[in-house]
């Protein structure tokens, strides 16, 4: 307190004068001056606010204040002309004395630099530098030579230094291996020495000259050649070039480059290149990072780190997307350092034509857009190795266009040299529907990449909010191509990988968009299951965004705002929808797909999954005994549909094989045949059988797994009992069933964790918090915040009133002393008057006198 | 008699014949002019020769111009020598049974206006009927209703194709008064009895159609409320039957066990089980009596089951009914379907409130603490928001069923000693085993999910959570809430970029589908 307070007059004391300062912050005041309050009795905890006081100074304090302030204003009250000094920074308060007569001095200085006229020429003065004009040196003519000059004009040579200041032994000691013969011959004087010296310097100086010289020569020669390789190099905009010559002369040109060459290395001292495995390491670093930020959220732990997260953008993301765009192509670059584990073949192969695309694409698009060809020569490389490297039989992608690729690839190159190069970013969904519609699918991906690149957040201020709601416009337009007839899934297939660019630049719209969409869904679900108490399965649009959704964002969190909101939309799906046709049956298994693939890394226990795939199980038994298993909700016991994927035709059981199923049977696609709709009965039993073994893998660890697990069991035993499945299903059930059948962990009983033991109940007395004195104890917090404002307020009225009255004391005060003065000077000049009479009152009758006497 | 086009033209021409026939005896043959309007084709056209039949009988009602007593036949009477005047009545009362034969038949009239005018006109003869009797009192201040009028309306409404739900919630402003009430519910019990007897497959529309008016038939709860009567009177005798609730509740008793004793199709039974608990019950003068329908309702099995237990409920704990094996039963009832059917709040209230008593041998609680988070492990996450709390509550309720989480001696087992296709709860080891479906739930993808099944984890509080307000939950609001949830900071992103449609290749996705 004490400390506090004296530094506080300690930087008060410069500004006021010392006698106006308080008393209580000068340590030893007058005690003449002091006037003690005494207490008659001291009071415990009382606070003795007002028991020492200085009057007299305070007093004197505020005179002082009001002579400054009042008194000024009412000598001043009937003046109409003000004074307004013009000085520099005469009235900021923020500057230092110094500082105000350092900048006056500059602005006087710069009033007389200033040309008097700009008809005058010869008027500024040449400035030197070492004898030679500055505008001379500025051409940087001689940039090589005053270099080396100023060098060697730093530090006097050894030899000279020598000579003139006599360092004798150290230069005798270097010398004697050159010159032991000459010496030998005849020692010389001192003075020839020195002639010697100055000879050799001078012919030094004239080599150097003529080094010089030679230097210039052959730097003029190779500005020349390099204007030459310069024509050929830039020959896109040769005029503008050619222009550009004919208008300045040669040198400035050179200047041009030089110079900024020169700010260029010198503005950035720039960091060594990193090596390969240098940046892998440091990739793979920040990969261990997000994976265990990954981590920490499937646990649920920590939510501080969480925010952390998608910093890996980058730490002073200004949110504008540009520093991203670095990042993600390092992102890409280390994709495809660890793609080359996962498709090693393709990669490689791929990679010569990838690169020379990117080389291309450089060339001809914005060089700021280089995460976009990046992109795309990842999907080129993903056909590419379809095309080259054709995958084994029986890999489910096989089938993907194998056709079209090769077609497409050169497709894609003539959509981007038809296709205009700036795109307008659309401002509605009929917008971009009416850019994108009619176009084909490598047009399309061009158009939204260019509507990208265009509409970049670092090129204009409104980019931002555009292209967040691109995002919003693609996702309905992938709806839209997904509920076509026949649905463009291809499309939509390279659209994603748009909109994971996008997300990554806007995760907060993007992930209201979805949310959005799913709440759509699930609206219109949840009318139909209000209405009719069930729900027909939505669209192939609703799956498609589930599982965009699960691309776009973590799906192992344990609570993510878009994430979690999809698996309960999911789970509604696989409940509430009753399996109609085969059409919802492909639906069903799309969903559990998905499903499966958002806890593949938490493994996390669904429920709801078991209950569908026990469902398609049994639609697809042929025989059922119904022992040892429940059907749940969508899925009845009895009915028409509890033989939907049932198959009867033994000849088509034999022609049957495993392939994966398309998406279009989602859309509604009609069998041609019966033949057809059976194989595809059996694809589907095939995936469900898939799903039940990955289920049981992943629930394996499960305490109750083996209770999970039961019906399942139950009715694969029924499949196989039946012996009527192609063998390769037949094959898959068995493997599913050993899946399930592993021995199931003994048991432990469960154990809660110890809580830890409560503490005696003990009589300590309730503390209740005691006010201070004189204040309303009990009132709400808001009751005695009023009552202290109105407190307050009384207090600071009261303060005013007393300071008017003591201002108008003052001015009365003042008032009265001008009357008594000018009474006082008017009582002397009318004494001085009577004085004056008086005199010649007397001077006059003495006169008389004088007459009378004489 | 001339006919203009048009339903204007009948109007002024039904409009004559009406004053010539209200005017003077010896026009009466116009009668027979209206009621052929009234066989008319045309809605319009029925609708007025309606109208004007409601006029012309009801003004000779309250003129006294019908015969009173009963009807002789009317060729006795032509052929006769009685007055002109007993002529006259008996050939008039004749033409007003015509015209009620053909209000009845218009009941099932294709047009609802054409019905909903027959009905209010028959029921307008009704009350006048009441006010001017036809018959002939049998003692002083004896009560005449026109039964038979209003047994046929009744039998008309309650049609055995058409569906009358249209016209019966017409008729229901009707039954705000007393005595309609009361008479409503005799016929009615009269004919759900005779078309039963006369039909051996009575068709779903006449069932649905008795449900409708029997539910709309609401008794008040106090004597005093009966002062309202259809058909006015001026004293009212103690001795009449309708002043009396008693009498009401007997009818309506009567009339609801002459429905229920029959073999309701399953969508009715529920229908019924629905209402019974608030609006059937409390009227009953004997409810115990409702024993044999409720008890065939919850040996059905399935949703029947699960309302029939509201129903035994009220009776085992308002009218002390024994009811063997009820836990038992209440056990079976337990499978995977409580959770995904429509009543499982209600099914759930009641579980809990059985449950409640803290009298219940433990092994009972184990049972089916075991056999609902057994259940569980098939439930979608709405519903184990709900049943993780139930489960929990039961072990608070009940100390000695905390072994189910914590055993701290138990050695470990080979396998689950609880035996979930036993059917008697005290031979289900339950509580030998433990709640290992709880420890798996805490691997649920919900979060909230998880976070309730790891309740177990530590010592169980002391207060149990209500879960009234998780029993209304449905998929949408677990849905809303999370969508709602704010997260702090921004979204988190997913680090593996995107390369298709189907995802990365060891997807389930991609390794069963194809885009083709």
């Amino acid at each position: 307190m004490g400390k506090a307070k004296s530094a506080a007059a300690r930087t008060r004391g410069a500004g006021a004068p010392a006698g106006a300062q308080g008393g209580r912050a000068r340590p030893n005041p007058n005690p003449f001056e002091v006037k003690v309050n005494r207490q008659k009795f001291p009071v415990l905890g009382r606070k003795a606010r007002h028991a020492v006081g200085q009057p007299g100074v305070s007093r004197a304090r505020a005179v002082h204040k009001r002579t400054q302030t009042l008194l000024k204003e009412y000598k001043e009250r009937d003046k109409s002309n003000v004074f307004t000094d013009k000085r520099f920074g005469e009235y900021s308060s923020t500057m230092s004395p110094e500082e105000k007569m350092m900048k006056r001095f500059a602005l006087e200085q710069q009033r007389q630099h200033e040309k008097k006229s700009i008809y005058n020429l010869n008027e500024d003065e040449e400035l030197t530098h070492y004898g030679q004009s500055l505008a001379d040196i500025e051409k940087h003519n001689d940039i090589v030579d005053s270099d080396s000059d100023t060098e060697e004009r730093g530090t006097l040579s050894a030899e000279l230094t020598a000579a003139h200041f006599g360092g004798g032994g150290g230069l005798l000691h270097k010398k004697t291996p050159q010159q032991q013969g000459e010496e030998g011959e005849k020692p010389r004087s001192r003075r020839e020495l020195i002639e010697e010296l100055i000879a050799k310097s001078k012919q030094e100086k004239r080599e150097r000259q003529a080094q010089r010289e030679g230097a210039l020569e052959l730097t003029e020669k190779l500005d020349q050649d390099w204007k030459e390789i310069q024509t050929l190099l830039t020959h896109r905009t040769p005029n503008s070039e050619n222009r550009d010559k004919k208008e300045r002369p040669k040198p400035d040109a050179y200047d041009m480059m030089v110079r900024e060459l020169g700010f260029e290395m010198k503005a950035q001292p720039s960091n060594r290149m990193k090596s390969e495995e240098e940046l892998a390491k440091e990739e793979q670093e920040r990969l261990q990072q997000l994976e265990a930020a990954r981590l920490r959220r499937m646990r649920g732990e920590d939510e501080g780190s969480e925010a952390r997260k998608p910093k890996h953008l980058s730490a002073d993301d200004l949110n504008d997307g540009f520093v991203l765009d670095k990042d993600d192509r390092r992102l890409l670059s280390y994709t495809d350092g660890k793609m080359s584990i996962e498709e090693e073949q393709s990669r490689e192969a791929s990679d010569g034509e990838s690169e020379e695309e990117q080389g291309e694409d450089l060339s001809e698009e914005d060089p700021e857009n280089s995460s976009d060809p990046d992109g795309h020569s990842d999907l080129e490389s993903d056909m590419d190795s379809e095309e080259d490297c054709g995958r084994p039989n029986g890999e489910p992608r096989q089938a993907l266009g194998k056709g079209t690729t090769s077609i497409g690839h050169r497709a894609q190159e003539a959509a981007r040299n038809q296709l205009p190069y700036t795109f307008a970013a659309p401002e509605s969904y009929e917008e971009l529907k009416s850019l994108l519609s009619g176009r084909t699918r490598e047009e399309q991906l061009v158009v939204v990449e260019r509507i990208q690149t265009c509409n970049h957040p670092s090129l204009a201020v409104g980019n931002k909010a555009k292209l967040e709601k691109l995002f919003g416009f693609l996702l309905e337009y992938i709806g839209d191509l997904a509920t076509d007839d026949p649905p463009n899934l291809r499309v939509i297939d390279k659209l994603v990988v748009q909109l994971y660019n996008l997300c990554q630049m806007f995760p907060d719209s993007a992930s209201d968009s979805i949310k959005f969409v799913l709440r759509d869904a699930m609206h219109e679900m949840e009318g139909a299951i209000e209405a009719r108490g069930r729900a027909a399965f939505p669209g192939l649009d609703v799956l498609v965004y589930l599982k965009i959704a699960g691309m776009l964002f973590p799906t192992s969190d344990l609570w993510h705002p878009v994430v979690t909101p999809a698996l309960v939309c999911m789970s509604q799906l696989l409940t509430k929808c009753p399996i109609l046709s085969l059409q919802d049956v492909v639906k069903g298994l799309f969903v559990c797909c998905v499903f499966l693939d958002y806890v593949s890394l938490s493994r996390r226990f669904i429920p709801e999954l078991v209950n569908f795939l026990l469902g398609i199980l049994y639609i697809a038994s042929p025989n059922k005994c119904g022992r040892g298993y429940t059907l749940v909700h969508p899925f009845r016991a009895s009915g028409k549909n509890s033989e939907l994927l049932v198959v009867s035709d033994k000849e088509d059981k034999a022609t049957w094989q495993r392939r994966g199923l398309s998406l279009h049977w989602a859309y509604g696609l009609k069998a041609q045949n019966k033949t057809e709709a059976n194989h595809t009965r059996l694809s589907c039993l095939a995936v469900c059988l898939a799903l039940v073994k990955g289920c049981a893998q992943f629930y394996s660890s499960l305490p109750s797994f083996y209770a999970i697990v039961r019906p399942l069991r139950a009715l694969l035993m029924e499949h196989l009992a039946g012996c009527s499945h192609p063998p390769e299903l037949q094959e898959l059930c068995q493997s599913a069933l050993a899946n399930l059948e592993e021995p199931e962990p003994r048991c432990r009983p469960l154990v809660c964790a110890k809580s830890k033991p409560e503490p005696l109940k003990l009589f300590t007395p309730r503390l209740v918090k005691v006010l201070e004195f004189g204040r309303k104890q009990g009132s709400s917090k808001e009751e005695q915040e009023r009552r202290r404002l109105i407190h307050k307020h009384k207090r600071e009225f009261k303060g005013a009133v007393r300071e008017i009255r003591r201002d108008n004391q003052f001015l009365a005060r003042m008032q009265l002393s001008e009357t008594l003065e000018r009474d006082a000077e008017r009582k002397r000049k009318v004494k001085q008057l009577f004085n004056s009479l008086a005199t010649q009152e007397g001077e006059w009758k003495a006169l008389k006198r004088k007459k009378f006497k004489k | 008699m001339e006919r203009d086009s048009g339903p204007e033209g009948v109007r002024r021409a039904l409009g004559r014949l009406l004053e010539a026939v209200l005017a003077s005896r010896g026009e009466a043959n116009a009668v027979f002019d209206i009621l052929a309007v009234l066989q008319s084709e045309d809605h319009e056209e029925t609708q007025e020769a309606v109208r004007a039949c409601s006029r012309l009988f009801g003004a000779l009602l309250e003129r006294g111009e019908l015969f009173v007593g009963p009807l002789p036949s009317e060729d006795s009477v032509m052929a006769g020598s009685q007055g002109a005047t007993r002529k006259y009545k008996v050939w008039m009362r004749h033409r007003y049974r015509s015209c009620l034969n053909r209000l009845q038949e218009l009941l099932v009239h294709s047009s609802f206006e054409v019905k909903e005018l027959a009905l209010s006109t028959l029921m307008k003869f009704v009350q006048l009927e009441g006010a001017h009797p036809l018959e002939k009192p049998k003692w002083d201040g004896y009560y005449l209703f026109p039964r038979q009028l209003f047994k046929a309306v009744v039998e008309g409404l309650l049609s055995l194709e058409d569906d009358c739900s249209l016209l019966l919630a017409r008729f229901r402003e009707y039954l705000e008064h007393d005595d309609i009430r009361y008479h409503t519910m005799q016929a009615a019990t009269d004919t759900v009895g005779r078309v039963t007897d006369r039909h051996p497959e009575v068709p779903l529309t006449f069932w649905n159609n008795a449900f409708t008016l029997l539910s709309s038939v609401s008794l008040p709860s106090q004597e005093r409320g009966i002062c309202s009567f259809y058909v006015k009177h001026g004293e009212l005798p103690r001795t009449w039957k309708v002043v009396h609730l008693k009498e009401h509740r007997k009818a309506f008793q009567g009339m609801w066990l002459g429905f229920l004793k029959h073999k309701l199709p399953l969508s009715l039974c529920k229908k019924v089980l629905v209402v019974l608990h608030d609006s059937i019950l409390p009227h009953l003068a004997q409810p115990s009596l409702m024993i044999d329908f409720l008890t065939r309702a919850y040996d059905v099995g399935g949703a029947i089951s699960l309302l029939a237990l509201n129903g035994l409920f009220i009776l085992i704990h308002q009218h002390n009914l024994e009811y063997p094996d009820f836990y038992r039963k209440l056990y079976g009832l337990l499978d995977p379907s409580v959770f995904h059917v429509k009543y499982r709040a209600r099914f759930f209230h009641l579980a809990d409130l059985f449950l409640s008593s803290s009298h219940l041998p433990a092994y009972l609680v184990a049972a089916f603490a075991k056999r609902l988070s057994r259940l569980a492990l098939t439930a979608p996450p709405e519903a184990l928001l709900m049943v993780l709390p139930f489960i929990c509550n039961l072990l608070r309720r009940h100390p000695a069923c905390r072994v189910l989480v914590h055993r701290p001696l138990g050695s470990e087992l080979d396998a689950d000693p609880y035996d979930p296709e036993e059917e008697d709860p005290a031979k289900s080891q339950a509580l030998e085993s433990s709640l290992w479906e709880l420890q798996a739930l805490q691997r649920h993808y919900h979060p909230e999910v998880s976070q309730a099944a790891s309740v177990i984890n530590q010592a169980l509080s002391v207060p149990e959570v209500s879960i009234a307000p998780l029993l209304e939950l449905t998929a949408f609001d677990v849905f809303e809430r999370d969508l709602k949830k704010k997260g702090q900071g921004s979204v988190p992103l997913e680090f593996i970029p995107a390369q298709g449609l189907l995802g990365r290749q060891d997807d389930f996705c991609a390794q069963h589908f194809t885009l083709s």
